[in-house]
């Protein structure tokens, strides 16, 4: 039986607006995130978390498992050798899940994105990425960015079916 | 209901002792699926394979997740056991023991007889207990640090020169 | 300071009685000297009271090129008695490029010997555990190889940018 999270409804006018409000005000004031630091940038996402830059105002805790945690913040050069780990843990992630990816190595392969032959050039070449966050590193405010712009999209989610001409314009949807 | 022999109301409701912890048992139950069918019907499902298997910080798992445990845990649950049965036996004993009835119809000496019983019991249990002290059966097991058996030709004088040579705090120029 | 170097070039000498060149210029001191005779010099270095060289700093290898034909590696030793650095370095055809390995004496050889295999493609004879440590298990070609291309896709990723 598909729960009801999975369907998508036709018709329901303001019940599920007002329930897509909820939804999606409950997951972005909660975002968990994966501590998934790989290189300098970890040290930024650190100092996002402590005083001054405070992520938990957020509601943002770091959890060790990705059982637990709505996003995966890829912060620092992803190799050859550690992909095969991100796609594993991104698999094992529940839904609904999101993935920021912090810093230049992530988003497209960064300073050795011409002679590193051990780099991938951009961890959206493994798994889906939801937000990009420029820098390198980017400062903790640069981070904070990127989440809000995580939290604008997650709020712009909704529970109905996507009118015909949504449908055209996002084929690939990830995310209920 | 339960039909009592005293006679009661027709609208009386009666719970036996008995029926109470099946009603609690029941509501008990029925709380705790309620709360697990409404999320199973609320929530999302799509499990994939990768999905499913456990988290070993991103690599495949390998072996089992059951791991030989320590077996001087049973070995202390069974002492505490025998002990613990010991303790049970000593509750109806102290009744009988009290009785002030008994003591002053034998002037005491029931007291003294019910005394000496049971340190007779208690002294056969506590020569078990220190057999099981005695022979090592209490002791938890730590396990030792091991030290390398590499033998270096290097003088260990050499490396303590170094070490004087180094330990002003105006450091030496070399 | 060269006192000292004298007396280390006498005690090689006495061991080995190959042919040895001094590398001109050499912060540390540095010798050239042949494969066949590295293993039996490392191990009287280590163990020669007067010279105890306790401590294997680095392996790294070099490759010189295709048209040179030849690969380095190079051994840097520190004696912590008598604070002694010494640089050895050894010179094989790129194309048969083999060696002694000398994890028999330092122990730390084990993981310097499998990345200059990793980076160079240098085989150790006799290395208990020779596999690739910074590149994945399944990779193909020996990254620091001047004349190395690497693949297009690896499991399916794209490699260039």
């Amino acid at each position: 039986m598909k729960g009801l999270l999975d369907q998508q409804f036709e018709n329901g006018g303001v019940i599920i607006t007002k329930v897509d409000d909820l939804l999606n005000w409950s997951r972005l004031s909660s975002l968990f995130p994966m501590t998934f630091g790989l290189a300098c940038c970890a040290i930024e996402f650190m100092s996002t978390g402590s005083t001054v830059y405070d992520m938990d105002r957020f509601g943002m805790v770091p959890r060790a498992t990705p059982r637990q945690s709505d996003v995966m913040i890829v912060s620092g050069t992803v190799t050859f050798k550690m992909a095969d780990r991100i796609k594993q843990l991104y698999e094992q992630m529940s839904e609904p899940r999101y993935v920021i990816s912090m810093g230049s190595c992530s988003n497209c392969g960064g300073p050795y994105w011409q002679h590193g032959y051990h780099v991938v050039k951009g961890v959206d070449r493994i798994i889906p990425v939801d937000v990009y966050v420029p820098g390198c590193p980017p400062r903790p405010e640069a981070l904070i960015g990127g989440i809000l712009k995580l939290h604008e999209k997650i709020r712009s989610e909704s529970r109905m079916k996507p009118t015909a001409i949504e449908q055209l314009m996002n084929k690939e949807s990830q995310h209920v | 209901m339960y039909v009592s022999l005293i006679p009661m109301q027709k609208t009386d409701l009666y719970f036996s002792p008995l029926a109470q912890i099946l009603l609690f048992a029941v509501g008990g139950i029925l709380f705790t699926s309620l709360a697990l069918l409404t999320s199973r019907l609320i929530r999302p499902n799509r499990p994939n394979a990768q999905k499913l298997t456990s988290y070993e910080s991103g690599e495949t798992p390998q072996g089992l997740a059951w791991i030989q445990f320590n077996v001087r845990f049973y070995v202390l649950a069974l002492v505490f056991l025998l002990f613990e049965v010991e303790i049970v036996f000593l509750f109806p004993w102290s009744t009988v023991f009290a009785n002030t009835d008994l003591n002053n119809q034998t002037d005491g000496t029931w007291g003294w007889f019910a005394f000496a019983e049971m340190l007779v019991f208690i002294v056969v249990l506590a020569m078990g207990l220190a057999y099981v002290w005695k022979m090592g059966h209490l002791d938890w097991i730590k396990s030792q640090p091991q030290s390398s058996s590499y033998k270096s030709p290097v003088p260990a004088r050499l490396y303590e020169d170094i070490n004087k040579k180094f330990q002003d705090s105006t450091h030496p120029k070399v | 300071m060269s006192e000292r170097r004298e007396q280390l070039l006498s005690i090689i000498r006495e061991v080995s009685h190959e042919e040895i060149t001094e590398i001109p210029n050499s912060t540390p001191f540095g010798l050239i000297i042949k494969k066949e005779v590295l293993s039996s010099l490392c191990e009287s270095l280590y163990k020669n009271p007067s010279t105890y060289f306790d401590m294997l700093s680095c392996i790294t290898g070099v490759d010189n090129g295709p048209e040179a034909g030849t690969m380095e590696v190079i051994y840097h030793l520190y004696s912590i008695p008598f604070n002694q650095s010494l640089v050895l370095k050894v010179i094989l055809p790129r194309e048969k490029a083999e060696l002694e390995s000398i994890v028999s004496i330092w122990k730390t050889a084990n993981w310097l010997e499998r990345e200059v295999y990793d980076m160079f493609g240098i085989q150790f004879n006799n290395h208990p555990d020779l596999r690739r440590i910074l590149m994945p298990a399944d990779w193909k070609g020996f990254p620091l190889r001047k004349d190395y291309k690497h693949e297009e896709y690896y499991r399916g990723v794209k490699v260039e940018y």
